[in-house]
């Protein structure tokens, strides 16, 4: 019943142009076969008539206009879904690269899924234990949230997602947990890394990978994120289980996108992205979160690294306006050779309010990352002041507080990759550093926190 | 009519269609689309083509499907019912779609925006015999215990009432008949209004009075008054919602409507999981009740999300015109404004400035323009106000942004948010130096009438310190703080108060978040007061160290968390602050 067309009459970039066509729908999926035989999938971008603009994820190169076919499906690109997912590593279009067998779903799903109506959600409010103290104690993650980590080049951004997914547990809880993983143009080695370290830890029983890689198809990336969100949709919301959901790296996907839109002609945005990026990368964040009446979740953790380590760069902006949160890390931590560095004033977690304090954390965990902030911009704005007039300019007090900043980032922020810091451990380090400075300062904490816990940190 | 239909897409571009065989089409009225039957709007017309913006995904259409038009504007419908909803851009009760089609947001839905089954107690304030006109109350009905809802006269319509009476209706019932110039008109509850068109007035008046938000630094530094426009841009992460939250909760309006417009879909789940526990301060009811959502999240249908912003002004001006004082928050404009320039660049129009078409500017104006405090219709020169809030997204925080420019022309508060402070978890980060409002001199005279005479005194000295720290601080980078005066030592320990004791300010603490104008006024005069007597004291020689340490201030830092009922506890402050002074000066 599909209809073959031999009138491709246009390529351009990842683009094709097939004329004479009918019946073509918007978004639809086409394969494409070579030549040579060989297939690849489209998407239709848009359609005019009897003419269909069609992307190719896996890019042009060897197309040629007589002799390639193009069938139109149908339908749009779905990923075949089943619990025996788990365990398995696909390339970023779905297709299996571990040399398993291939996978009978359950049933296919369209891989752009729907919007979650907001009168469904269900605000996420349960901590999760990362045993990273600058996250667990500072910027809080919490089961639904979506909270990227901007990196940058060459720093430790594998270390810390693989961290997280191994450390990572809702406290007093034994729950069905999984880990899907999206590398869209990471180099070989970082996507071997966390094979590796899942393989190591035995999690790559509970994990789904789709690997995209450096030299892999660039546009193949716009569609890598979501095979993975389909599937973290379908294990969340209809198998019951928690799952996070690391995508790395979201820079590439951009760059793909900008691709597509350059190779269209459209009226490029702010340093060549497409105006529509912020709605586009909308379409993968806000799939994170929890439903009513469904026990699972999904909690996402992007990756990008940021051009140049500028936050204000369209991707780092764009996703900072989307999810909820950012962990930023910074290059002179990194230097001074403190890991995870994890620089905690630009970093926030808006979901921390609701994830915090009494039957969740401690009771005065609120209180005591406030006090920690504040005393830590104090100590290293008062750096900064003795780096221009001097030590000698700084008051007694602002001493202290320098002092404070360094062994704040010395001693809390800084820790093993393999140290698991419970929360109260967190907590009790945060205490200690406050007993640094007079208590009369402590004055973003209530006086019976700082009767009850400050008096055990002195002992 | 239907059969003579020969309209049939010719082009599917994401959000945009073109169709072709549209010789009936009008501009901005509504169609049907293709055979799931999507709903969109006619937004450009060439010979017998239109193209269409389409509410709702468009993966699935393809040339050669059928459009329908509905000859009609995109409208809402209005009536009592709205109050507590949740709905998507076009008006679609959220609530009930997730009933009918579960978690995720399907297609091709339609559902009626106010219940047509739900019986209200219609109480008639006018008789047989009464001659009325359009925007005269006919009677009132018991919307939500926070909301009596008034059922106005439709415009258009003029004359003498022969039939009213007090029973319980449905929406769509008759609840009176008017003998007008044109025969006898039946009235229902239940009205429609295209929403790109403003909602008639008699006319506008200039605002006069505070819109009390709770929030120290917009009432007493940055106020907003009833009826006014402002806007809040800033980087991500500087606190706009959280700010805009706040004053949906707290702010002395009696009518709430809240966009979500291209924002997350948490926040607005937030709204409905928070607003039903929030006891409104004056009549202890829950906050829902006088709240109405309109959430058209970032992954939402973009074309849904230009309208979504028309949808929630439009009910805000329906709430208005019976007389209330409603305040509209827009979170965030820079998403209605990217929506806008998705689809002007998909009909190829010449870009503007950063790609937004050229009308940018005029769209932004006739939004914030919808706003005021105005005469209603109606021959009770009943007053309503509409406060008009937006927040703004710029890239990178930068303030040269079309939106942000185009938005500063029209508004007339500017909140500047700035990520320096909000790293510094100084809340709300709004920049004192750079903010303005105009409404300062429209609302003195309200606030010395009802608060304290010396109000707009205060606020100045406050302003002007605050101003003084800033050169000051220039001068302690450059050569340290030997180089200043004590005298001015003393002034960067006030305006440290000011920052830290005043303007700073916990959303998230169950005292702090609210601060009624009066604690304001007393909070202001203790730090003053406290700068005064110090000033007084270095005069009289006292050293400044024993200035800088003084006990009271201890009691100072934690006014914030003083509660209404103790607010004879500023008096003792101030007297502590009297007897620890006269010590020193005495010793
Ligand atoms: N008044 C406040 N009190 C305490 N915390 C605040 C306050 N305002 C903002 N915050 C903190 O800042 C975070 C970010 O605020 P918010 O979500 O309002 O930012 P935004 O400007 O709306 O960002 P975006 O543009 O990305 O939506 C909040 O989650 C909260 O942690
Ligand atoms: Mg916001």
């Amino acid at each position: 019943m599909v209809k073959e067309y031999l009138t491709i009459s246009h390529i351009a970039g990842p683009l094709i142009l097939v004329e004479e066509t009918s019946g073509i729908k918007y978004g639809e999926i086409a394969e494409i076969e070579l030549a040579t035989k060989e297939v690849r999938r489209g998407k239709v971008l848009e359609v005019t008539g009897d003419k269909a603009l069609v992307q190719l994820f896996e890019g042009t190169t060897g197309l040629n206009v007589y002799q390639s076919r193009v069938r139109f499906l149908g339908k749009g690109i779905e990923l075949g879904v089943s619990l025996d997912l788990l365990g398995r590593i696909f390339d970023g279009l779905g297709r299996p690269i571990d040399g398993g067998p291939k996978i009978i779903p359950e049933k296919r799903i369209d891989i752009n899924g729907n919007p979650i109506n907001p009168t469904a959600r269900n605000y996420p409010t349960e901590f999760i234990q990362t045993g990273i103290s600058a996250i667990d104690g500072m910027n809080t993650l919490v089961r639904g949230q979506k909270l990227p980590i901007f990196s940058g080049a060459g720093l430790p951004h594998p270390q810390i997602a693989a961290q997280i997914a191994r450390q990572a547990r809702v406290l007093g809880k034994e729950e069905k947990f999984a880990v899907v993983f999206a590398a869209m143009g990471i180099t070989f080695e970082e996507a071997n890394y966390f094979i590796t370290d899942f393989r190591r830890t035995g999690a790559i029983e509970k994990a789904v990978l789709f690997v995209n890689l450096a030299d892999d198809p660039a546009i193949e990336r716009i569609a890598t994120p979501r095979m993975a969100l389909t599937t973290a949709e379908y294990l969340a919301f209809e198998k019951d289980m928690h799952v996070l959901v690391i995508l790395t790296d979201m820079t590439n996907y951009a760059n793909a996108l900008r691709e597509i839109s350059a190779a269209r002609k459209e009226v490029p945005g702010r340093r060549g992205y497409p105006g529509y990026m912020y709605t586009d990368l909308s379409t993968i964040y806000e799939r994170a979160g929890r439903i009513k009446g469904k026990a699972g979740s999904i909690t996402q953790i992007p990756i990008l690294t940021m051009p140049e380590d500028d936050k204000t760069h369209p991707i780092p902006d764009l996703t900072g306006y989307i999810t909820e949160g950012q962990i930023i890390l910074s290059r002179p931590l990194h230097r001074k050779g403190i890991y995870p560095p994890i620089d905690v004033l630009p970093s926030l977690s808006r979901l921390k309010e609701k994830g915090v304090g009494k039957d969740k954390t401690r009771e005065d965990h609120g209180d005591v990352t406030n006090q920690l902030f504040a005393c830590y911009a104090r100590g290293k704005e008062a750096k900064e002041l003795a780096i221009i007039l001097g030590e000698a300019a700084l008051t007694e007090l602002d001493k202290l507080y320098a002092k404070l900043s360094d062994k704040f980032e010395e001693e809390f922020i800084a820790q093993g990759e393999e140290e698991n810091r419970s929360i109260e451990e967190t907590l009790d380090l945060g205490w200690k550093l406050l007993t640094m400075i007079p208590t009369s300062d402590l004055k973003r904490i209530r006086d019976e926190y700082i009767e009850k816990y400050l008096k055990q940190s002195n002992q | 009519m239907k059969k003579e239909s020969k309209a049939k897409i010719i082009k599917v571009s994401g959000p945009l269609v073109v169709a072709e065989g549209m010789e009936k089409a009008r501009m901005y009225d509504m169609v049907r689309v293709g055979r799931m039957g999507l709903i969109g709007e006619i937004i450009e017309i060439k010979e017998d083509k239109a193209s269409i913006q389409v509410y709702e995904e468009t993966s699935g259409l393809g040339p050669g499907e059928p459009v329908e038009t509905t000859m009609a504007p995109l409208s809402v419908e209005l009536g009592p019912g709205l109050m507590g909803g949740i709905y998507d851009g076009i008006q679609r009760p959220l609530d009930i779609i997730r009933d009918k089609t579960g978690s995720y947001i399907t297609r091709g839905i339609t559902l009626p925006a106010v219940n047509r089954r739900k019986k209200w107690d219609f109480v008639p304030l006018v008789k047989k015999g009464d001659e009325v006109r359009a925007g005269d109350i006919l009677g009132t009905v018991q919307e939500t215990p926070l909301v009596i809802h008034k059922v106005l006269v439709p415009s258009g319509i003029e004359g003498e009432i022969r039939v009213i009476k007090k029973e319980k209706f449905t929406v769509t019932q008759t609840i009176a008949k008017v003998r007008t110039a044109s025969g006898l008109k039946e009235i229902r509850m239940l009205q429609k209004w295209p929403v790109r068109m403003e909602r008639m007035v008699q006319k506008k008046l200039p605002p006069e009075v505070p819109l009390v938000t709770g929030q120290r630094v917009i009432d007493t530094f940055f106020p907003v008054a009833k009826g006014g426009t402002a806007c809040i841009p800033g980087p991500f992460g500087s606190g706009k919602t959280v700010i805009l939250h706040c004053i949906a909760a707290w702010a002395d309006a009696d009518i709430i409507v809240y966009i979500g417009c291209g924002e997350r879909g948490n926040e607005m789940t937030d709204v409905l999981l928070e607003f039903p526990k929030l006891k409104d301060p004056k009549t202890g009811r829950p906050l829902i009740e006088r709240t109405i959502m309109i959430a058209n999240t970032s992954n939402m249908p973009v074309a849904a999300r230009e309208a979504s912003i028309y949808t929630g002004i439009t009910i805000a001006e329906y709430y208005r015109d019976m007389g209330y004082n409603v305040a509209v928050m827009a979170d965030s404009t820079s998403r209605w404004a990217e929506a806008l320039r998705e689809i002007s660049g998909r009909l190829e129009e010449m870009p503007g400035e950063e790609g937004y078409p050229a009308y940018l500017g005029t769209r932004i104006a006739e939004f914030y323009e919808r706003a005021g405090r105005v005469i209603c219709q109606g021959t009770k020169n009943r007053e309503g106000t509409l406060t008009v809030m937006g927040a703004v997204s710029p890239p990178g925080g930068d303030l040269s942004d079309p939106v942000v420019q185009a938005t500063l022309r029209t508004v007339k508060v500017f909140w500047a948010l700035e990520d320096r402070l909000a790293y510094m978890r100084h809340f709300p980060a709004i920049n004192w130096l750079n903010s303005y409002s105009l409404y300062l001199d429209n609302i003195e005279a309200f606030l010395s009438k009802e608060i304290a005479s010396d109000w707009m005194k205060l606020r100045n000295i406050a302003m002007a310190i605050l101003q003084e720290e800033d050169s000051l601080q220039e001068i302690v980078r450059l050569v340290g703080k030997e180089a200043i005066s004590p005298g001015e030592q003393l002034v960067l320990e006030t305006s440290k108060s000011i920052r830290e004791d005043y303007l700073m300010q916990d959303a998230f603490h169950e005292v702090d978040v609210y601060a009624p104008l009066e604690k304001q006024y007393q909070m202001l005069k203790v730090i003053l007061e406290l700068h005064r007597s110090s000033k007084h004291a270095l005069e009289k020689e006292v050293p400044l160290e024993k200035l800088l340490t003084l006990k009271v201030k201890e009691k100072i830092a934690r006014m914030k968390y003083i509660e209404k009922k103790d607010m004879s506890e500023f008096n003792s402050i101030e007297r502590e602050i009297k007897r620890e002074i006269d010590n020193l000066i005495a010793k």
